[in-house]
């Protein structure tokens, strides 16, 4: 059910040019919607992730955030492809990574910046490295971006967040 | 449980017992509260059902909460039970607002959990034998250490008992312990062999501004948003004071406080604040100032290193020279300008050539500090300053040369102005007065082989002092002495090793060494014994910001096993002693180790901090000044996270009154009231530190980072801080670094002659050819080790006076592949 809602957030490509400062947050920014995933079971040590495509690896433009929501959304998020391999990364390149765009600290949206493959919280200047699995590069967060765990099917080609590492910000729980 | 859950946090329930913290870290302060809770229950997500009254049943928009799963942790009580915390910032706390840092935003983390980030805290004393370190209990550990003070008290009298301790705030210190450690040093031992946790001497690290009569804490946080020009030096203050910076700076640099301006200063012009930054280092808060003010608003002063005074005298001159000094207030509240300004005179050309700012440059920085503005009043500026001055070129000179400057411009007294150090740790200091007339530089009578016993309280000198290789090795061959003469004295009652311990030390060239600490921490490498502290929440504390703000952080939990507040430790000793002089029947020795009768940090509170001033009582030292004794810990409690400002004026009903700005009626701290300026001759380098420049091709400054706090006594349990820092790095310029062939990551010798050490290559397009910046006081990568034993007139060291050669040594691979080296700078 909530497949369908979410898939028509994929790939919502960014603006900018690659060296500037692109906004990937925007009006995905925190929807005022809630909506009850399945939480956690009794059974269970994982919370009830969404299996959610995100899209075709080879489709991805390197370099250049593509924004998606994930586990719902009310929870912006940013895949990119590195264009070269990463910690952490899948596809084919395993260079593919993505992150909630909600800081840390304080929920501010955080903007990917691809001249330095860094993502910056224009409120209180936390940064954060997109090619070294989210770590603060600088900042007041006292943890790294939350990272979107993701598949990859190399027989369709296709990347999709499972899970998250982290916490989101503004939440008790990653699913609400 | 396997399996480490990250994406959940326990929400405290509505009935969680909710009590105040102030921040155990940087002199900011931040206000926190702490909630607990029964581990076996939860508060629920709607807003109704968690303490909090946060809705989580949606997601929560950005900059209503901070809460993290580094506010939380399971705690244990001494009964076994279970508790939940959550320390998380108080929206309603002046200083912060809200905001958390990066470094008190772990509090809960670092709160004692068996199984968590502070499981290696010590529990019970230690004493070293053999090849190991035994549990033992205070009764042992008390009978060895005052067996051998008693004897060197003795037999050679006070000088043999050397101490190394704090005398701030916050944890690891605060008006209690500073209180109960000095009565111990000051009144009953009587020594005057101490030195101070940074420091090699007991001292000041403002001696000059005090002389002149301007206390270095003279504004409030609010000024800050008040001020029309921010000129800051040698401060860092978005890593090293973040939340003051957040909340009350970035507000007026970004023009949000221009209506409050106009509020309180009717008619005069009011825009948003412009900054002047001195600092040779492009550091983060140039970097963030040019994003909040624009880069038009924000002057970096890249100055030489070492060449404050001359730019301070220099701006002196060039604003008496176009007549924007205060000439009736100079008249009225001070004395000394003739004679301060035929030394301090330095016309705009020596400036330049000394400091290597161009004139423009310097005229820019005068005009929007000092020139009237357009309103035809007098500019409101505030000078911030810290380590750079602090740990500069002659501290001395250059604070005469700042203060000369303010007083000339009447920057001090008045709202939106001060004349401020932006402080490390808070502030705490209640003791008797210091029972010496000089200062001792402590560290060379180690090195010279004096002392017999050296109690490290709270404090790590192997991390953090000057010269720091030399001052380790001769204190690591006197332990081993000692040690030496302990493997050999078999089967020995403690009355007995006490005698062995004594000789060693006496007799061999040896010292006993003792820590008092939260961890081992790398001292266990050479002390003999070890005694466990406890922090704010495991005991009750109070501390000051730099705002002198005074808040009551309460206890909540108890201390790791049988660990207990430092203040009360002291008395322990003390007491000890009193016990085995009234034994000796020593009636007058006895009576000197009495009124130690505490049984709480209250206790403590109460005979020192309450005390100071009143009637029939002896000198006391503090900072609550004659009025501190209006304030108890049940009216502090009241007064919460905003608590009262220093001194306390009255008390109205259960309110306490304090002070928001110091000298607002031209009176200052000085015999007859009159500041006084400061003759600041500019004499170039130390020449100890320009032989090491002319033979060393880098320039070693040295500092703190944003997300380690001091010696990193917490944070290297921490993989957030560990993982991304697991030695101290050292930042430097790209093109040198291809030139020596170093790469990100690698490990370079850094090496003068004074010594080496070693530290992680961290390339930043931000520093200049020639000029490094080293993480200071660091767990593995020690800056001290490089450091020159220069001091001035008072035994202020210059840390940041250090060249030296740079060599690469290797890598580290798992470095390369998991640590971020992208620049720290923003924007």
């Amino acid at each position: 059910m909530q497949e369908h809602k979410l898939s028509r957030r994929i790939f919502l490509k960014s603006s900018g040019s690659a060296a500037a400062v692109v906004g990937t947050a925007g009006a995905a920014l925190v929807s005022s919607e809630a909506h009850a995933a399945t939480p956690a079971g009794s059974t269970s040590t994982n919370l009830s992730y969404p299996k959610r495509s995100v899209g075709k690896a080879g489709g991805m433009p390197v370099n250049q955030a593509v924004n998606f929501s994930y586990p719902d959304p009310s929870s912006p998020c940013v895949a990119l492809r590195m264009g070269s391999p990463v910690p952490g990364g899948v596809g084919p390149n395993k260079d593919i990574v993505a992150y909630s765009t909600l800081c840390t600290h304080m929920g501010c949206p955080v903007q990917y910046e691809s001249a330095t493959k860094v993502f910056k919280c224009g409120c209180h200047f936390s940064m954060f490295d997109a090619e070294n699995s989210g770590q603060m590069v600088c900042g007041q967060a006292t943890e790294d971006l939350p990272r979107v765990l993701l598949d990859y099917d190399a027989k369709t080609d296709t990347v999709s967040a499972v899970g998250v590492d982290g916490l989101i910000y503004g939440r008790q729980a990653n699913i609400l | 449980m396997t399996t480490t859950i990250k994406d959940r946090i326990a929400l405290p329930p509505k009935d969680a017992q909710k009590t105040n913290m102030t921040c155990h870290f940087c002199i900011v302060g931040c206000g926190y509260h702490v909630y607990k809770w029964d581990a076996n229950t939860e508060g629920g997500r709607a807003a109704s059902q968690n303490a909090l009254g946060v809705d989580f049943t949606r997601q929560v928009p950005p900059l209503q909460i901070t809460m993290t799963n580094a506010m939380t942790n399971t705690i244990t009580d001494h009964s076994g039970k279970r508790w939940n915390i959550m320390i998380v910032p108080d929206k309603g706390c002046s200083v912060n607002s809200g905001l958390s840092s990066t470094r008190g935003g772990k509090m809960a983390s670092y709160m004692y959990a068996h199984d968590g980030i502070g499981k290696e805290r010590l529990k019970n004393p230690r004493i070293f034998r053999g090849d190991k370190w035994l549990d033992t209990s205070w009764d042992n550990a008390l009978a060895i250490y005052a067996g051998l003070t008693k004897k060197i008290l003795d037999t050679d009298g006070p000088s043999g008992l050397l101490y190394d301790c704090f005398d701030h705030g916050g944890a690891g210190g605060g008006f209690e312990n500073t209180w109960g450690t000095g009565k111990l040093m000051f009144s009953a031992l009587q020594t005057p062999m101490v030195r101070i946790h940074n420091r090699p001497a007991y001292n000041s690290e403002c001696h000059a501004t005090r002389d002149m009569g301007v206390g270095e804490l003279n504004n409030s946080y609010e000024d800050a948003q008040l001020s029309d020009c921010i000129i800051a030096t040698g401060c860092n203050s978005y890593e090293t004071q973040t939340n003051y910076f957040l909340n009350h700076w970035l507000p007026n640099l970004n023009g949000g406080t221009v209506d409050k301006k106009k509020k309180w200063f009717p008619g005069e012009t009011a825009a948003a604040a412009k900054v002047v930054i001195v600092d040779p280092r492009r550091s983060a808060t140039v970097a963030i100032c040019e994003q909040i003010a624009g880069k038009d608003n924000v002057l970096h002063l890249d100055i030489e290193p070492g060449s404050d005074t001359a730019l301070f005298n220099t701006l002196l001159t060039y604003v008496v020279d176009q007549g924007w000094h205060d000439k009736d207030y100079i008249a009225k509240f001070t004395k000394g300008f003739d004679d301060a300004m035929k030394v301090n005179r330095m016309s705009l050309e020596d400036g330049s050539k000394a400091t290597g700012i161009p004139v423009a440059k310097i005229r820019q920085a005068a005009d929007w500090a000092y020139k009237t503005k357009a309103s035809g009043h007098r500019p409101r500026t505030f000078h911030a300053y810290e380590k750079g001055i602090i740990w500069g070129n002659d501290n001395y000179v250059i604070q005469s040369s700042l203060v000369s400057l303010v007083l000339a411009t009447q920057n001090v007294g008045r709202r939106g102005t001060g004349v401020c150090r932006m402080g490390g740790h808070q502030e705490g200091y209640t003791r008797p007065p210091y029972p010496g007339d000089k200062k001792i530089y402590i560290d060379q009578e180690v090195i010279q082989g004096r002392g017999l016993m050296y109690t490290i309280w709270g404090t790590n000198p192997f991390q953090t002092t000057l010269n720091a290789e030399e001052h380790r090795r001769v204190l690591s061959r006197r332990a081993q002495i000692v040690n030496q003469a302990m493997a050999a004295a078999r089967g020995a009652s403690v009355e007995q090793m006490v005698d062995v311990i004594y000789d060693a030390c006496k007799n061999k060239g040896g010292m006993y060494v003792v820590g008092i600490n939260l961890y081992p921490t790398t001292l266990a490498e050479e002390a003999h014994m070890l005694l466990p502290a406890a922090h704010p929440g495991e005991i009750n504390l109070t501390s000051m910001n730099g705002e002198r703000r005074l808040r009551l952080s309460e206890k909540f939990m108890d201390p790791p096993g049988s660990a207990k507040a430092d203040c009360l430790i002291a008395a322990d000793i003390a007491n000890t002693l009193k016990a085995m002089y009234a034994r000796d029947g020593k009636a007058d020795m006895a009576k000197r180790f009495e009124g130690f009768d505490w049984k709480t940090e209250e206790d403590a509170f109460n005979d020192g901090f309450r005390r100071a001033g009143r009637p029939g009582v002896g000198p006391i030292d503090s900072q609550g000044g004659d009025t501190g004794y209006l304030a108890t810990y049940a009216l502090l409690r009241k007064a919460g996270t905003n608590g009262v400002q220093l001194p306390i004026k009255r008390v109205e009903g259960d309110k306490l009154i304090g002070t928001e700005m110091a000298y607002t009626d031209g009176k200052f701290d000085t015999k007859d009231g009159k500041a006084e300026f400061k003759p600041a001759p500019w004499n170039g380098l130390p020449k100890i530190v320009a032989d090491q420049k002319a033979k060393h091709r880098y320039w070693i400054n040295n500092g703190r980072a944003n997300e380690v706090w001091q010696t990193a006594y917490h944070d290297q349990y921490n993989s957030f801080v560990r993982d991304r820092y697991p030695s101290a790095f050292i930042e430097m310029n790209p093109e040198d670094a291809r030139t020596m062939g170093v790469s990100p990551g690698d490990v370079v010798e850094v090496f003068n002659d004074f010594g080496s050490t070693y530290a992680m290559a961290y390339p930043q397009k931000a520093i200049k050819a020639g000029q490094t910046f080293m993480l200071f006081g660091y767990i593995r990568g020690v800056a001290g080790d490089v450091t020159s034993p220069w001091v001035d007139r008072n035994v202020v060291p210059y840390y940041k006076g250090t060249w030296a050669s740079i060599k690469r040594v290797g890598s580290v691979d798992d470095w390369k592949q998991t640590i971020s080296f992208k620049q720290r700078r923003f924007g």
